[in-house]
């Protein structure tokens, strides 16, 4: 897995409570069966007029004006900043493969849904939680100042803003840890073999119909 | 000894090891898998030449992709064609149980697992489906996972997790005619939100929720990640063991009294402690049905469409005109009055026999409304649609004006042809009223089988108990 540290990036508002993960990648894609390729498709529902699948050459698609990631100055934007509950629904975790094919390597809102939140850490993308007093004051800056970009410094757990403010972030020390050296995580539960092994025969004693 | 939640029991006899930084390495018993979700997690143990752990865990079923018309079973879209074909192809290779397409038993897996009694008490299951959750309704800990945990329980037979609060949800008094599971969880979700869950394990209990069939349960179970929470639960009690006693895959002989005796612990202790309690009396609870798109904006079947003008959150307000407007509503709108065009009657919430049962007394003898440019009735599994047409079910929906089709996930998330057009009004016994979740520009009500049958008879919703 990649690792993230520092990003440094512009900032993107998806000003809506509740965004699940069908709008963020809707069904039809999910019949992929690679791991990649699902950026053009991030919030296809929302992002063109026309009606999207797969194999479409995207690029010639007609783009609704309307939508926030079609307005120039969100060009090239690295983090989404959204409101609550972001993620919510279905467990793919093509949305944040989508997100991140896309360029988004962070988000930060008020609060995520669990899976999604989880999934996110996955992918090297940092789901960062900031209190709504926090968020509601970045939708309101970011719209008034075309280019914002901020700075999110995992290591130092700190989000520094273009006028140099600062606002710290709390997260679990295991997914830090994780972030920060793109482990693999299936590699790290594998050194533990000979414990799932000794748990095993314990629980196959004690409840032989769970196995066979 | 300190009283333990239900949770708390469950996860306690599943810890392989725990970590200093509050991470616990957990061992999971049942591995359910389908087509979406997995070929991605096969394709990194191929990359890294890694093996499953345990295969007897695993059981496999195509159900999303798959075709429900009865005359045409053959996958017209090749890509579905290769994810459904890529899973027949994984599950040969390492040799894993898989119910294949052609297969009586093959239906959506959260169906399948407990119909099979490949879903018991005590179990942890995981699968890369957020309605997972479903299988909670045996005492078991389930929950849904994504890709890469999917990979991860393949090679490990563990997960990495954090433990999630407890919350217990207790429901008083009994339904009355007409209102049924689906009301009922509707309802929690309306009172609590769809993160009112969130980082927490919800049990279910309380007098209404023992006096749930299996089926009622496990409604209710499945829609636990709608209210925000990874996995919800019901105590066993006689009515787990009654449904389970028999089933191909669960303990027979003197591995069933062994296995029982164990299973009758798997309830919270007198005075175990929960971080959340929410208490719902729902003896005055009317047939449910949801407005906007998301399952918290709901109502009952006396009520109007509600007013955003009466919300002061700012963001909650923006939410409901988007909401209106997605679903062309007014404010104030009688939900009676609400004419639809379509009636989906199935999916892993509403999929089951008694479903199918309460949906069919109703239809029973009428005529689906001219409105109704279709009404489709879709079995959870193979073995349902068999026992219903054991009971003649099928002749009832078909003689009504319903199309009577093959098992699968279907219109619940459109993945197949199963899909609404643009401006579409359908009332669905699915889980989801997200914006174009069954078809883009589709407006989904979602309802129980009964409140959905009664609508296809009317045209309109109205009341299934006066039916």
């Amino acid at each position: 897995m990649h690792k993230f540290t520092i990003l440094e990036g512009i900032v993107a508002p998806l000003d809506r409570a509740n965004v699940d993960t069908d709008a963020i990648i809707p069904k039809q894609f999910l019949k992929s069966i690679q791991r990649t390729g699902f950026g053009p498709n991030l919030f296809d529902e929302w992002r063109y007029l026309d009606h999207g699948e797969p194999g479409m050459d995207n690029s010639v698609r007609p783009l609704n004006p309307d939508f926030v990631l079609n307005f120039p100055r969100y060009n090239n934007a690295k983090i989404l900043l959204a409101r609550a509950n972001f993620g919510c629904g279905s467990s793919r975790e093509h949305a944040p493969w989508a997100l991140e094919d896309y360029g988004f390597r962070c988000l930060i809102a008020p609060s995520y849904a669990d899976i999604f939140f989880n999934n996110c850490f996955k992918n090297a993308i940092l789901p960062v939680v900031l209190n709504n007093k926090a968020v509601g004051d970045l939708f309101m800056q970011v719209e008034k100042q075309p280019g914002y970009a901020v700075r999110v410094d995992l290591p130092n757990q700190i989000v520094t803003l273009p006028d140099k403010t600062t606002i710290t972030f709390e997260i679990d020390a295991f997914r830090k840890h994780g972030l920060l050296n793109g482990l693999d995580e299936i590699g790290l539960t594998l050194e533990k073999t000979e414990m799932i092994k000794r748990y095993e025969q314990q629980r196959k004693a004690e409840a032989p119909w769970l196995f066979g | 000894m300190h009283p333990q939640t239900l949770y708390d029991k469950l996860w306690q006899q599943h810890v392989v090891y725990d970590q200093e930084d509050g991470v616990t390495l957990i061992y999971i018993d049942r591995h359910l898998i389908h087509e979406v979700t997995s070929p991605q997690a096969f394709a990194g143990l191929y990359l890294a030449k890694r093996k499953p752990w345990r295969i007897d865990s695993m059981l496999a079923v195509p159900d999303h992709n798959v075709p429900t018309t009865v005359d045409n079973s053959e996958m017209d879209d090749p890509i579905s064609r290769l994810q459904v074909t890529t899973l027949d192809q994984n599950c040969q290779h390492f040799g894993i149980t898989e119910f294949v397409m052609s297969d009586p038993r093959q239906g959506i897996v959260h169906v399948i697992g407990p119909e099979q009694g490949a879903t018991l008490p005590g179990m942890t299951i995981v699968c890369g489906d957020s309605h997972t959750s479903t299988h909670g309704a045996f005492g078991a800990l389930a929950f849904g996972i994504g890709t890469s945990e999917v990979e991860h329980v393949m090679v490990t037979q563990c997960l990495m997790q954090r433990k999630s609060k407890n919350m217990r949800i207790w429901l008083e008094g009994e339904l009355q005619i007409g209102v049924t599971a689906k009301d009922l969880v509707l309802a929690v979700i309306g009172e609590i939100g769809t993160a009112g869950g969130s980082g927490h394990a919800i049990e279910f209990a309380g007098p209404a929720i023992e006096s749930l069939s299996m089926e009622g349960r496990m409604t209710v179970c499945n829609m636990a990640i709608e209210a925000g929470a990874r996995s919800g639960m019901i105590a066993v009690d006689q009515v787990t063991l009654d449904y389970l006693n028999g089933r191909p895959y669960a303990p027979s002989g003197e591995l069933w009294e062994r296995a029982v005796h164990s299973w009758k612990q798997l309830q919270s202790d007198e005075g175990a402690e929960f971080d959340r309690e929410t208490t719902l009396d729902v003896s005055a609870l009317r047939p449910q049905v949801t407005w906007g798109t998301s399952p918290q904006m709901v109502v009952g079947i006396d009520d109007i469409v509600p007013n955003p003008a009466h919300e002061s959150d700012p963001v909650i307000r923006e939410g409901m005109e988007h909401a209106l407007v997605y679903m062309d509503l007014e404010p104030g709108t009688p939900i009676k009055k609400i004419d639809l065009d379509l009636v989906f009657i199935g999916s892993c919430t509403n999929g089951r026999i008694e479903d199918l049962r309460d949906a069919a007394a109703v239809a029973r003898g009428k005529q689906v409304a001219d409105n109704i440019k279709q009404a489709l009735v879709v079995p959870g599994s193979g073995l349902v649609k068999r026992q219903a047409e054991s009971e003649g079910l099928h002749q009832v929906f078909i003689d009504a004006g319903f199309e009577w089709r093959n098992p699968g996930c279907s219109m619940c998330l459109a993945m197949n042809a199963d899909r609404l057009q643009p401006g579409e009004r359908c009332a669905s016994t699915s889980n989801r009223n997200f914006e174009g979740r069954q078809g883009q520009g589709g407006r989904s009500h979602l309802v129980s089988p009964a409140m959905a049958a009664a609508a296809a008879i009317a045209g309109h919703f109205t009341d299934p108990g006066r039916m």
